[in-house]
């Protein structure tokens, strides 16, 4: 068999070689961007903020459309995610946008879980995916990322400082999605307390470590532009999609008695910026740090949790399917093993059941024996005495026909004295026999001495 | 595109504000199509160009291979395409002429550059192959090669800490050199397609089509095409992954009339009429490469570079490797175990 022999030369000292005329591989990006336009692209939002800070607003000003929804009322028990996706067009380009919100998010009295919806939303979301890369027939090439590429989080307009659930929140966030502040409502500072506030919030981002997203500065074209944004950030933006007629054109305005703010007028507020900034500038980078930073993150993290480790020195290919598949057997032999002890517990446990109830058994069964002779005893008592009685019944009755016969005798020969002394006789004879029977051997049964009631003749 | 459905959104926004401990996952509401006369610009479209100037700085890779008996002009073939000496050719070894015993694989990377793209090119050659007198099994050790650049990008995949840019080193188009013999194909020829065709793309590629005339020329093409039919086999761009019916007309007319194309190569200039063009001078005239009435290369530098150079990488990042990747992680113990040399060679990508 022919065997393989592989030479790689050149290796890390790839040559740059000159070209001797046009080749055309710089329609290169052309052919991809093409692909990806007709694919289509999908950019996911996460508004979190209080509720009336106007994100439904900002969202509606921010894509120029009015987006369907009824705004919230305070009385959310909990903090609820309401997720919508939309299909926008532009030119040639189809956009699938979907914008999550967080409904009821500091409203409660005790707001100490507020952030976990929402980070458990980013999670899941990370899961999907990750569920989708690790399964063996996979479509990633059509498959709807749902991954947050960015969440703008609404800054309440105090004036002050951020509040804590801000700081909490936001920390929490930061290592799962680009977060991006921003200043909601913010035609309700005047401008030298605008940039004390903002002076005040990124000071306190800093000392309390939390990562915002920073737009790239490494690429020469955009280098600039994103430096200068970067020092305005957190961007105080304000929404609004009424349409006022200043000068001769319409633009999207608020009017107050005391005068019009202008959305799109960058002295106004800094709304264009963060326009140019999300959509225009770094939306693709939004995507790819979505990707490439937090997501890996995440699958790392879950991996690890999972058990399993990168390759060993020693590794053989697919450390993954095989730790899938000792991880797997160790589970199942996990529980046939608390099966095995379940079962044994159990059958212990009838025994001595058993064990129970039989000595129960048995117990009854001497009772039963036991009762049976006391009764069978009582009963032959009660029988000899019967017996005995009987005798002593006849006895007297034997007595009384002998002694009507002699009284029946001697009424014919004697006289009353004969009686008497019949009597007499009669008596001492009882009194013989008594005393006969009183000294009888034991061998005839015992006498009853209350048997002798009966002499009353 | 189905319309939105106002009712069962609210009804599904209403009954999420129904108390629950856990939020749902968000599954994508179905998506309101947005009339497209919008409100004013808000510039969806410029994400093209941030596209753009992303993947201009990041660059591309693009392997390609040649495949075919020496002397058929490969390594011709390949620096006439990217007008640059990227491939050495095989008489200009300094070593001697000596056929390899076996059919190596020899990859060869650089790097070029125009109008702001950068390009690693890489090119695989395959000298031995076909030359030896029993040619059995000889797509082998460039099926192996194949799936072992595969398996780098599967393990580089599934590793937990991925880096950011994993380096692509698979195979994204083969280039098949047929001999130009006017009858038919080769039996080498079908078996080395019947079996790659599943794992890379393939495009067969009819070489020195300077000693056929016109006539011949289109017989041979009809007769090969008939042949790869008969026999099954799929060269790139294959009729399955034809996404919609743009894709379809346009991929039928090259696969029914242009397939395979008849090449001629040549890094050398001849003025012809007053220009400067690429050709070979023989005593009867001089061939020009890049004139269409005299071979097809033109036409194939068009589809290979111009037009389906993203669409080869992204069939064989979605299809082919998908393929291998699926199979791998099916029947893992089932397949035999990658050889050693390649934890033991070092990675030629930086």
């Amino acid at each position: 068999m022919a065997a393989t022999d592989i030479a790689r030369q050149a290796g890390e000292g790839c040559r740059t070689v000159p070209l001797a005329g046009h080749v055309g591989f710089d329609s290169l990006p052309d052919q991809l961007v093409n692909q990806s336009v007709s694919q289509g692209f999908c950019f996911n939002i996460l508004c979190v903020g209080e509720t009336g800070l106007g994100k439904s607003t900002l969202m509606d000003t921010l894509f120029n459309t009015k987006f369907e929804g009824e705004p919230a009322t305070h009385t959310q028990p909990g903090v609820q995610l309401q997720s919508n996706t939309y299909d926008l067009q532009e030119s040639n380009v189809g956009l699938k946008l979907t914008i999550v919100s967080t409904v009821g998010f500091g409203d409660q009295i005790n707001k100490e879980d507020s952030y976990r919806p929402i980070v458990e939303f980013i999670d899941a979301q990370f899961e999907a995916y990750l569920q989708e890369e690790l399964k063996i027939r996979r479509l990633l090439h059509n498959y709807h990322d749902s991954r947050i590429h960015a969440c703008l989080y609404f800054i309440a307009p105090t004036g002050h400082s951020l509040k804590s659930l801000d700081l909490v929140t936001m920390k929490k966030l930061d290592s799962k999605v680009n977060v991006i502040p921003i200043i909601a409502k913010s035609d309700a500072i005047s401008k030298s307390e605008l940039t004390k506030f903002k002076i005040k919030i990124t000071s306190e981002l800093v000392s309390n470590g939390v990562q915002i997203y920073q737009f790239p500065t490494d690429d020469e074209a955009v280098a600039e532009i994103n430096g200068t944004m970067n020092a305005h950030l957190p961007f105080a933006v304000i929404g609004s999609t009424e349409e006022l007629k200043i000068g001769n054109k319409m633009v999207k305005a608020r009017q107050y008695p005391w005068g019009t703010v202008q959305v799109e007028n960058e002295a106004h507020c800094d709304f264009v910026k963060l326009r140019e900034m999300l959509i225009r500038v770094n939306m693709e980078d939004l995507r790819e740090q979505t990707h490439s930073r937090h997501y890996e993150l995440y699958r790392r993290c879950k991996l690890e949790e999972m058990g399993f480790k990168d390759t060993d020195p020693d590794s053989k290919p697919f450390s993954l399917q095989e730790t899938y598949e000792a991880k797997r057997n160790e589970f199942l032999g996990e529980l046939q093993k608390k099966e095995e002890e379940m079962r044994q517990m159990f059958v212990q446990r009838v025994k001595e059941k058993e064990a129970e109830l039989k000595e129960a058994e048995k117990e009854l069964h001497e009772k039963f024996d036991r009762l049976k002779k006391l009764h069978q005893d009582e009963k032959k008592k009660l029988e000899d005495k019967k017996k005995s009685l009987d005798d002593e019944v006849n006895a007297f009755k034997q007595r009384k026909t002998a002694a009507e016969l002699l009284q029946s005798q001697g009424s014919q020969a004697g006289g009353s004295q004969t009686l008497k002394r019949d009597k007499e006789k009669k008596k001492t004879r009882e009194e013989k026999s008594i005393s006969d029977r009183t000294c009888t051997t034991p061998g005839k049964h015992p006498v009853v001495p209350c048997a002798l009631v009966v002499c009353a003749v | 595109m189905s319309k939105g459905l106002p009712e069962t959104r609210t009804d599904a926004a209403m009954s999420e504000l129904v108390p629950e401990p856990r939020p749902k996952p968000a599954v994508p509401m179905k998506p309101v199509s947005i009339n497209p006369n919008l409100l004013g610009y808000i510039g969806i479209d410029t994400i093209i160009e941030q596209m753009r100037k992303k993947t201009m700085k990041t660059g591309f890779d693009f392997n390609i291979m040649v495949v075919g008996q020496s002397g058929l002009g490969k390594s011709t073939l390949v620096n006439t395409l990217f007008k640059s000496q990227v491939s050495r050719k095989a008489s200009s070894w300094n070593r001697e002429e000596k056929i390899p015993k076996t059919v190596e694989i020899k990859a060869i990377g650089h790097v070029i550059e125009e109008g702001g793209v950068k390009m690693k090119l890489t090119v695989i050659d395959t000298p031995g192959f076909g030359d030896q007198i029993n040619n059995e099994n000889c797509w082998e050790p460039i099926e192996k090669y194949i799936n072992e650049q595969y398996e780098k990008f599967l393990k580089e995949e599934v590793n937990i800490a991925r880096k950011k840019r994993i380096p692509d080193t698979r195979v994204h188009c083969c280039l098949y050199f047929i001999s130009p013999t006017g009858h038919s194909l080769r039996p080498l020829d079908l078996e080395f397609m019947k079996h790659l065709s599943k794992v890379v793309n393939i495009i067969p590629v009819i070489a020195k089509a300077d000693t056929m005339t016109l006539e011949e020329k289109s017989e041979f093409k009809q007769r090969v095409r008939k042949e790869l039919e008969v026999n099954g086999i799929e060269f790139y761009p294959q009729k399955e992954f034809d996404e919609d019916l743009e894709d379809k007309t346009e991929n039928d007319k090259i696969r029914q009339e242009s397939m395979p194309f008849a090449v001629v190569g040549s890094d050398k200039e001849y003025q012809v009429n007053g220009k400067r063009v690429l050709g070979r001078k023989t005593p009867w005239g001089i061939i020009e490469v890049e004139n269409l009435n005299h071979c097809e290369f033109a036409l194939l530098r068009d589809f290979v570079i111009r037009t389906h150079l993203q669409d080869l990488k992204e069939v064989t990042h979605n299809i082919h490797y998908e393929t291998y990747r699926a199979k791998r992680l099916n029947d893992n113990g089932g397949l035999p175990p990658v050889s050693v040399d390649t934890e033991e060679s070092h990675d030629s990508n930086p």
